[in-house]
């Protein structure tokens, strides 16, 4: 096979003289994925993908969600068995009987919920199973031993923790070093990583980059799937794009930007999923909801927040960016009534409010999709019907009876005014797909007529058409006066839909930025700290 | 609802088996009624714990609820007390004995199989302690701060109600029949009612239903969950207390150690074999009746087929087995095929 120029240029590029050696010689082919399809109930997850892993490559796989990229790295890393096509290593076809057989053939997979035995060491999670013992049968442990082999494989990747501490102590940066160690361990020659970077700090994700990049000269390949176009472009050699279970493209090096990736991921241009239709400028009337000096439960096991205010107008919809961890869900938790509130005022409309519990908040027209849609927005195992009724029965019940014609009706007009596609009211929401899903919940909130809205990552874990219906109804509702506090960590959300942005870090409004102020840059400098955006 | 075709499908089942036996007395009217009785006696406490299962709670201390309400309300009537005072004084007490659990559950977060763990050897204690209880001496050893042995008197015994013509209205209620039907049969078609209004047509239902399920999601949707997980332990003790105020009535004596012994046990198995997860948010009324008729069907069964008595939790133990793997196999079967 004739390796791709860009490849070899990349190559190149490296600084390591062995790598800028192996780059001059041949590029070597660790892994083929020829083919292959599968297919699950109601969904042909994959048709015909085929992918080509290099030696000592970081590969980048990227897709919308249901696009079929774990699905794919499941199949490859043995978990799943292909329903069609072929699976080559080393230029013989293989047949993975599961994932210890993947793993003593050197693919390791990283799952995005890490597989720790969190109230182990990290010593003992990495020999887990496999541990190293003395007298014989009796199996004692060798501790001293297997802590001397864990440092070595923890330098490796950065760890500079002790092999004794326990993995929940650690940040969940370093806990995926702990993975990646252990994946070395077992002499991974190809590493797939999914969505590595989803839960980390920038300072872990830098880390983590640079781990990569050394096990990359060690000749180690890495497969990467990710969301975050901008690291895409950071870290990998080639990027592979996958929409709807198909190859949809493959870009080289230099020819990974963000608008291509978009455009091969989404099938048409960005612009037409944010349609904003209201004018805040106009509309922006009387404050709506304010937020002064708002004190709760934050951080440490009594600590609180940092006093916190902010005023939301009728009819706008404002973004609230920030790192994971910055705070953003806790604000949003404390105004609806399920974090402890110690002090400081919430007005709706000018009235006062006391919050102790969610229907207070939900009383007085404040609302929240939450960002955990499957634990805390939906009762999976109920209907449609009953999920749409149980935040609305207060209001649907006679003596405490419940009115099925009048449930039944709301949730009907619901249903329709939202699109959801379903076989019926019946359908346990458990079934349905997460757009169909977030959209029950939206369908909740929307018969009580809410004054303040809080989304909490709206589109997170949604397909593109849904995720377009879900922007032209938030739209929708600003140009109804309902004001919108929007909180994402895409990005592209904040800079299409929002009027305006708040910023949090450490559990602060770090600053604020106008419609004409929006960059993602200036969002990342407040972001992070005011620290230089990188 | 496939579910409940099955435990149909398993009391007709027992049903058929016992009329289809040659044991002559098997397909008795008294043998009916005995069935009839034992299923209304429990379907009332089964009743009770299943709502409070399908809200995602448990609790163990039934039985010792329903002695500690025979014994008090033995006590209450020895002392000459009014019985329909000495009633409402037994329910309020179990009412606030569920109080107790629900808030020590929500209010506390402990786990409801701790907290009503505790409520069994606490419950049975009293009412083993309430009888040789001397209550002046109690009040002036607690009015001088002083101790003083003369607080117990005498040692343990039962408690009777033998010999109160006035009670014979109220113990119509427990032993008496309606052309032939028995009272307590009819008594727990009411708490039946009153339970699928509850579960099935109210507000109340839905919501322990969905906590059951759910108690985040039940939460952010705006729901009360800790006033609605109180009450449904407070339906769960006063349905025991019911059960107690019934034994005695029923038995006219009760006994300290043994009055409604294993109840508890009896009460859950029924739910389970019902339909009710212990995971909470799943079962129905209809269910839970049907799976209360299981063990007094098998129990009728093992005496006409001369399994000895001492053979009775062994089958019992075994059918609760079976019932959960057979369930457990459809379920695989269903996914399987879906």
């Amino acid at each position: 096979m004739i390796p791709p120029p860009p490849l070899a240029a990349s190559h190149s590029r490296r600084a390591t003289p062995q790598a800028a050696k192996t780059a001059r010689t041949t590029v070597t082919t660790l892994l083929e994925v020829r083919q292959v399809r599968k297919h699950f109930p109601g969904v042909q997850a994959l048709q015909d993908v085929s992918l080509t892993v290099h030696v000592g490559e970081v590969l980048a796989v990227v897709g919308e969600n249901g696009a079929g990229k774990s699905t794919l790295m499941k199949i490859m890393a043995g978990v799943q068995r292909p329903d069609a096509g072929e699976i080559v290593l080393d230029g013989q076809s293989v047949r993975f009987a599961g994932v210890g057989d993947a793993l003593r053939q050197g693919i390791s997979l990283i799952h995005q919920e890490l597989n720790l035995a969190e109230n182990l060491s990290v010593a003992a999670n990495l020999f887990l199973g496999r541990e190293t013992t003395w007298c014989g049968p009796l199996r004692f442990l060798s501790n001293r031993a297997m802590a001397r082999e864990a440092r070595v494989l923890m330098d490796r990747v950065g760890l500079d923790c002790t092999p004794d501490t326990l993995v929940e102590d650690l940040p969940p940066g370093q806990r995926q070093l702990v993975e990646i160690a252990h994946s070395l361990s077992l002499k991974a020659r190809l590493l797939i990583m999914d969505e590595p970077t989803s839960s980390l700090t920038q300072t872990e994700t830098d880390r983590l980059f640079q781990v990569i990049a050394a096990l990359k000269s060690a000749g180690v390949a890495v497969v990467y799937i990710s969301h975050r176009l901008a690291e895409v472009k950071e870290i990998s050699d080639r990027a592979v794009v996958l929409r709807d279970g198909r190859n949809a493209g493959e870009l080289a090096k230099e020819e990974i930007a963000h608008d291509r990736l978009v455009r091969l991921m989404v099938g048409r241009e960005l612009q037409q999923l944010f349609q904003k239709q209201h004018k805040p400028g106009a509309a922006a009337g009387k404050p709506r909801l304010e937020v002064r000096e708002l004190r709760y439960a934050y951080g440490a096991a009594s600590g609180t927040s940092a006093p916190l205010s902010l005023t939301l107008k009728a009819g706008e919809v404002v973004g609230m960016a920030g790192l994971v961890g910055a705070g953003r869900t806790e604000l949003a938790e404390a105004l609806f009534g399920i974090r402890r509130v110690t002090s400081g005022d919430v007005l709706v409309d000018g009235r006062p409010l006391t919050i102790r519990h969610p229907r207070q908040a939900i009383a007085a027209g404040l609302l929240l999709v939450p960002e955990d849609r499957r634990h805390q927005g939906l009762v999976l195992e109920e209907s449609i019907l009953h999920n749409i009724g149980l935040a609305n029965l207060d209001r649907l019940s006679f003596l405490r009876l419940v009115a099925s014609r009048r449930e039944t009706a709301l949730a009907q007009e619901m249903c329709q005014r939202l699109n959801v596609r379903t076989p019926g009211l019946n359908q346990t929401v458990g079934l349905l797909s997460g757009g169909n899903q977030q959209k029950v919940v939206l369908g909740k909130w929307l018969a009580r007529r809410p004054q303040v809205l809080i989304f909490d990552e709206p589109t997170r874990g949604i397909d593109v058409g849904a995720k377009s219906e879900i922007y032209q109804l938030i739209d929708q509702m600003a140009g109804e006066g309902v004001a919108i506090l929007m909180i994402s960590s895409d990005l592209e959300e904040i800079l299409g839909m929002s009027d305006r942005v708040l910023v949090m870090h450490q559990g602060r409004v770090a600053g604020e930025l106008s419609h004409a102020e929006l960059t993602e840059e200036a969002i990342m400098h407040l972001a992070t700290g005011g620290r230089a955006a990188s | 609802m496939s579910r409940l075709l099955g435990i149909l499908l398993m009391v007709l089942l027992l049903y058929g088996a016992l009329l289809a036996s040659n044991f002559e007395d098997a397909g008795s009217i008294e043998n009916h009624r005995n069935i009839a009785r034992r299923t209304g006696y429990f379907g009332i406490l089964t009743l009770g714990v299943g709502l409070l299962i399908i809200s995602g709670g448990i609790d163990l201390s039934i039985g010792s609820v329903v002695g500690l309400s025979a014994i008090s309300f033995g006590l209450l009537l020895e002392k000459r007390m009014s019985p329909v005072l000495a009633i409402v004084l037994v329910l309020s007490g179990t009412v606030l004995i569920g109080l107790f659990h629900g808030l020590l559950v929500t209010k506390l977060r402990l786990q409801p199989f701790i907290v009503t763990l505790c409520g069994l050897f606490i419950y049975r204690g009293l009412a083993q302690l309430a009888p040789i209880l001397n209550f002046q001496a109690l009040w002036a050893n607690l009015a001088g701060f002083s101790w003083d042995q003369n607080i117990l008197q005498g040692s343990s015994r039962d408690v009777g109600i033998g010999g109160r013509p006035d009670l014979a209205d109220l113990r119509y209620l427990a032993s008496g029949e309606v052309s032939g039907v028995p009272m307590i049969l009819i008594l727990m078609i009411g708490v039946a009612t009153v339970a699928t209004v509850l579960l099935h047509l109210s507000v109340y239902g839905r919501y322990l239903y969905a906590i059951g399920y759910n108690e985040q999601a039940a939460r952010y949707a705006g729901i009360a969950t800790d006033q609605y997980k109180i009450l449904a332990y407070v339906w769960c003790s006063l349905m025991a207390g019911v059960g107690g105020v019934l034994l005695l009535l029923d038995l006219e004596t009760a006994q300290p150690t043994a009055a409604g012994g294993l109840y508890e046990l009896y009460a859950i198995t029924g739910a389970v074999l019902g339909g009710c997860s212990l995971r909470g948010g799943q079962g129905m009324v209809a269910g839970i009746i049907l799976g209360t008729s299981v063990l007094p069907l098998l129990r009728n069964l093992c005496i006409f087929a001369g399994i000895p008595s001492d053979l009775e939790y062994t089958v019992i133990g075994l059918a609760l087995l079976l019932g959960t793997v057979a369930d457990e196999l459809l379920k695989r079967r269903a996914a399987a095929r879906g």
